[in-house]
């Protein structure tokens, strides 16, 4: 397939994004990247989509998939080599289960954490925290939560790996270590060093910089 | 863990969740022991089957539960492909089916519950969403009888289910569906002529009344 034939509309820092890239890459798919100003969406982003107008978009063959697990599911089903879901129809359930779970229950609190501080910081922290020991659980006698590969599930929460150092470093709390979880903190290693991942990652530098300023304008707005 | 075959549904009677995965199952011709809960009391069989959320629907599965209404209905299509198939068979029509249901998912119950738990200012501003939901859906919709195309599908059983809370929306927030996104409301009309919805859905009187009871208990004129 030549790379015209897909095409990826994002931005260099959306977690987003980078599901969709980890996904094209566990089936080694070419493609063709175009990075967008979200300040100045492009005609063909608001064209491709216009019910939510943001990145990710998957364009293949001139036709749009919007949404990153939607995207991400209709890579696995039109390539059918290095399966990102398991076969069986409920280890899939299981899969899309806390895969919805990383987005809608552990995901807010972990940004209520990093955009608050004092009690509201605290309360974040213990919310997300009993969040993080259910997925610890699931991990039990497994490298990835997929198995011995990469799946679904790992890469839905895959922008945990580099994003939890970053909050760490710049709120100075402890979220995932050895002692806390075993499990959660070898997964990270394992993730960021594995081939689909280590050079699609964005810049540590500038992600630092932009979460540290995310962080100030939320904590001034408070004042 | 309950080892007994077959097929049970922990449900509560006018959620429009559990009623997808009813819904579901009547397209497929599948037989399934219906539970109803007391949410004030949930039963140690739902705090076990969905220790996470806590939550119905509940797709008990020769033992194995399966949680989320959305998941329940593709598992319902995966574990039984033998069946009438809800989603189509190519992958980017897949990706639309699935793209839209979350749509309906993510915008549908949120702006229809604030319809009729806020007031003022903020319900005219739910209304005016609300409106622009359907006929966002209208739109996509077309002037196809159902959005599965020909045959009722994925889309339609993740929307139809809200049909039944349309008078009760209505009321509330004062505007018409009919008027808003005619189309939408001939869809619906087609939808409760279907037996799996006959079945499944309840008439729209008792669900006002369930609203009314609920605004009630929260102290909501």
């Amino acid at each position: 397939m030549e790379a015209e034939e897909m095409e990826l509309f994002g931005i260099w820092s959306s977690p987003y994004v980078l599901r969709v890239i980890w996904a094209l890459n566990i089936k080694k798919i070419k493609y063709k990247y175009i990075e967008e100003d979200l300040n100045n969406k492009s005609n063909l982003l608001l064209h491709y989509n216009p019910v939510y107008k943001k990145v990710p978009v998957l364009v293949y063959k001139g036709k749009p998939i919007c949404e990153s697990m939607i995207i991400v599911e209709f890579i696995e089903e039109t390539w059918k080599n290095d399966s990102i879901f398991p076969k069986d129809p409920y280890e899939k359930a299981k899969a899309r289960f806390l895969a919805k779970f990383v987005e809608d229950k552990l995901s807010p609190p972990m940004w209520r954490f990093f955009t608050t501080k004092g009690k509201d910081q605290e309360e974040a922290y213990e919310s997300f925290t009993d969040y993080l020991a259910i997925l610890e659980r699931e991990l039990e006698g497994k490298e990835f939560f997929g198995g011995e590969n990469i799946g679904f599930v790992d890469i839905l929460l895959g922008c945990m790996s580099y994003v939890v150092p970053i909050y760490e470093e710049i709120t100075d709390f402890e979220i995932i270590t050895k002692e806390k979880f075993p499990l959660l903190h070898a997964w990270m290693q394992a993730f960021l060093s594995s081939d689909i991942v280590r050079d699609n990652l964005p810049p540590r530098d500038e992600l630092l910089y932009r979460y540290r300023k995310i962080r100030e304008a939320f904590l001034s707005k408070d004042n | 863990m309950e080892s007994h075959k077959g097929v049970t549904l922990l449900d509560f009677w006018v959620s429009p969740f559990g009623q997808r995965a009813r819904i579901a199952m009547a397209e497929k011709g599948i037989e399934f022991e219906y539970k109803e809960e007391n949410l004030a009391q949930k039963s140690e069989l739902l705090l076990k089957m969905n220790p996470v959320h806590k939550k119905i629907p509940v797709l008990v599965h020769d033992g194995k539960p399966v949680c989320e209404s959305l998941i329940i209905v593709q598992y319902i299509e995966e574990a039984w492909p033998e069946k009438t198939p809800l989603l189509p068979s190519d992958p980017y029509q897949r990706a639309q089916a699935r793209f839209w249901a979350d749509f309906v998912d993510k915008k549908v119950y949120d702006c229809g519950t604030r319809l009729w738990k806020t007031k003022g200012e903020e319900k005219e501003a739910a209304k005016k969403e609300f409106i622009e939901i359907l006929q966002i859906l209208e739109s996509e919709l077309g002037d196809r009888k159902y959005f599965g195309g020909e045959t009722f599908g994925y889309v339609d059983v993740a929307f139809v289910p809200f049909t039944a809370w349309f008078h009760s929306y209505e009321t509330e927030a004062g505007f018409s569906v009919e008027e808003s996104a005619p189309k939408i409301s001939t869809w619906a009309k087609r939808c409760g002529e279907r037996e799996s919805v006959k079945k499944h859905l309840y008439e729209k009187e008792k669900v006002y009344e369930f609203v009314c009871m609920l605004k009630k208990r929260l102290g909501i004129e």
